[in-house]
């Protein structure tokens, strides 16, 4: 599949106003300013775009959620705090492509009859604030944005805020709490954003890479962009592989691609001629797949049906000098330092976890340990207010599960059986 | 007696390991500064000026490059909240500094992509050739070494950031001592950004 989202982007200049517009640029815009946004949420319906961020739920319904009439104000925000380990798509999106995204921003917004959008950039993102930023009042100044959009009557405005370092904004309740000036921490649900958002009023979140989508089917068609992919996992996708490849990177294709193509044809294999050990398909809360594996369909349904997540698409290529106790224990480091601590089974646990890894990892840890860490898993996952906690334990429980024997030699032979020389050790 | 019979907690473990920072020179934002915030707020609804405590906290830290009691009070003065509420948000994001920091901010991506690339011995070689931990500042004050997690660069790892903004890509194990010394001779000139950008022009 020739990429749509990503086609331009290693052009000179080719983020600016001028030459977005110049390959019909905002077109999905005017088309969708002459429906009725009940018609607009039909569309995206039809086209069977699911969320690009991890959960991959449908965005046509998620609009649909929002209720029309309720008298406060909407809004939509859109997830771009992209900090799941192994990702980085969003980034090339928002940078090379900015237009992209606020065309999408603008349909979604007149679907849900919201007037304001947000962009919430994870805080490390300076460079991308400074461009969205520009490439805002350039669209503002041509009159894409603002007041009386292309005649329509229809009012928008598009605002950047950038974060401040904090994996759990990008959970959508906690990104909202952030947006208020508070810490990230997940909100109960019900009610859920659709209803009590943003400052309490109804609010869709949607991803980055989802938003890209929408002008899309404005313009090809809901039709074209089903049949980009499998049945149900409809249009293009970028992947993000890392790692132990020969060439990391950001590739866009439809989701009837294999993890093993994505690995030997987008990755050029695994680095150094080595022997692939595992892969992580979706970013970092996603469970390891194994070799044998890795003809699975890198889509929603595919990867699930491999025991796995698409999740936000992160491939992560871990060769056979890799140490599985390691890699847990180095993800538990992150999500015991993400941790918002808000439920004490997350807060308490993930440190823990930590801890006994460290003492496997190091040599010092018993058999009971190794138990021990599926035990006080089992009252992390799904235990706690946001997907979070049993994100933490997936890579705990599924290297577990695929790699017990190296657990079982780390504490037999007292040491580390598989220390690699791109390790501090 | 801890939630989990099999895992004590280590002595000293339920003191609160909060302290109370000297309070620091007085703080206000010089005019053009506080021009700035006011202009950030007019994004949000009137009644939600609360929404610019981060971007009011970014400010501070820019002018005087971390984020001290006194500026935590002026920030909830001028946003029109309590001084806790701004401290609530100071304490948990990782961006925001509490005490003074080095000249050049330090910060190596340790997440599993930059890790599987080398980042470890990165944050080794920085460490053994300024002599300091992570979380230390130099003597000179020059450098502050930092381990931050997946900054979302991980195709182009080891990835390492420099005073929360500026990026530096693929950077080779061996060569960090290196990176240390180009930053001291010619500022952020040394890093290489984030290549997208670089592309821009």
């Amino acid at each position: 599949m020739d990429p749509v989202l990503t086609s331009h982007v290693r052009e000179p200049r080719g983020a600016t106003l001028d030459a977005y517009v110049g390959r019909g640029g905002y077109e999905g815009l005017r088309k969708a300013l002459g429906l009725a946004p009940a018609q607009v949420i039909d569309m995206v319906k039809a086209s069977g775009l699911r969320g690009r961020g991890g959960a991959g739920f449908p965005t046509g319904m998620k609009w649909q959620f929002v209720p029309k009439d309720s008298p406060r104000p909407k809004y939509l925000c859109c997830n771009a705090d992209e900090s799941e380990p192994g990702t980085f798509k969003d980034h090339v999106l928002m940078e090379r492509n900015p237009h992209l995204l606020f065309e999408g921003c603008l349909i979604g917004c007149y679907a849900i009859g919201a007037k304001v959008a947000y962009i919430y950039i994870r805080g490390e993102f300076s460079h991308v604030q400074r461009v969205l930023e520009a490439e805002i009042e350039a669209a503002r100044a041509k009159g894409y944005l603002g007041k009386n959009i292309f005649g329509s009557g229809f009012d928008c405005e598009i605002y950047a805020h950038r974060g401040a370092g904090a994996y759990e904004a990008g959970e959508e309740s906690a990104l909202l709490e952030s947006l208020e000036g508070k810490r990230a921490q997940p909100r109960l649900r019900p009610p859920f954003p659709a209803v009590v958002g943003l400052y309490g009023c109804p609010t869709a979140i949607n991803n980055v890479e989802t938003l890209c989508n929408v002008p899309l089917i404005l313009t090809n068609g809901p039709e074209w962009f089903a049949s980009l992919g499998p049945e149900k996992n409809g249009g293009p996708k970028l992947y993000c592989i890392s790692g132990h490849v020969e060439k990391p990177g950001v590739y866009e294709t439809s989701m009837h691609v294999t993890i093993r193509e994505l690995i030997d044809k987008y990755g050029g294999g695994i680095r150094g001629g080595r022997t692939l050990k595992a892969v992580i398909p979706g970013g970092s809360s996603t469970p390891v797949i194994l070799p044998d594996q890795i003809d699975a369909q890198a889509s929603f349904d595919g990867l699930v049906k491999a025991g796995s997540m698409l999740g936000s698409a992160a491939i992560i290529v871990m060769d056979d000098t890799t140490c599985m106790v390691w890699l847990a224990e180095n993800l538990m480091h992150f999500y015991r330092h993400e941790s918002c601590g808000k439920c004490t089974p997350c807060r308490e646990g993930t440190d823990w976890l930590l801890k006994i890894l460290r003492r496997i990892e190091r040599g010092e840890g018993t058999m009971r340990d190794i138990d021990l860490l599926a035990d006080v898993a089992s009252n992390i996952g799904g235990k706690t207010l946001c997907p979070f906690g049993d994100a933490a334990v997936a890579p705990v429980l599924s290297t577990i599960l695929h790699f017990r024997a190296e657990y079982e030699a780390h504490v037999r032979e007292g040491r580390c059986t598989c220390p690699a020389d791109w390790r501090a050790m | 007696m801890s939630f989990h019979p099999e895992m004590r907690y280590e002595s000293g473990m339920h003191v609160s390991q909060r302290e109370l920072r000297p309070d620091g020179e007085p703080f206000a934002f010089t005019p053009a500064n506080r021009d700035r915030l006011e202009q950030i707020a007019t994004h949000y609804p009137a009644e939600h000026r609360r929404s610019a405590v981060i971007p009011a906290l970014y400010i501070v830290q820019e002018q005087q490059g971390y984020v001290s009691a006194p500026a935590i009070r002026h920030v909830a003065e001028v946003i029109g909240c309590t001084p806790a509420e701004v401290d609530d948000v100071v304490t948990y994001y990782a961006m925001f500094f509490r005490q003074p920091v080095g000249k050049y901010v330090v910060q190596v991506c340790r997440t599993l992509s930059c890790a599987l690339r080398g980042a470890e011995r990165v944050t080794a070689e920085i460490s053994k050739t300024l002599g300091v931990s992570v979380g230390e500042t130099d003597p000179t004050g020059t450098f502050t070494l930092m381990e931050m997690e997946c900054l979302g660069a991980c195709d182009r790892a080891p990835v390492v950031m420099v005073n929360n903004e500026h990026w530096h890509e693929c950077q080779a194990p061996e060569d960090a001592g290196r990176l240390l010394e180009s930053l001291k001779a010619s500022g952020e000139a040394a890093l290489t950004g984030c290549h997208l950008e670089v592309e821009r022009d």
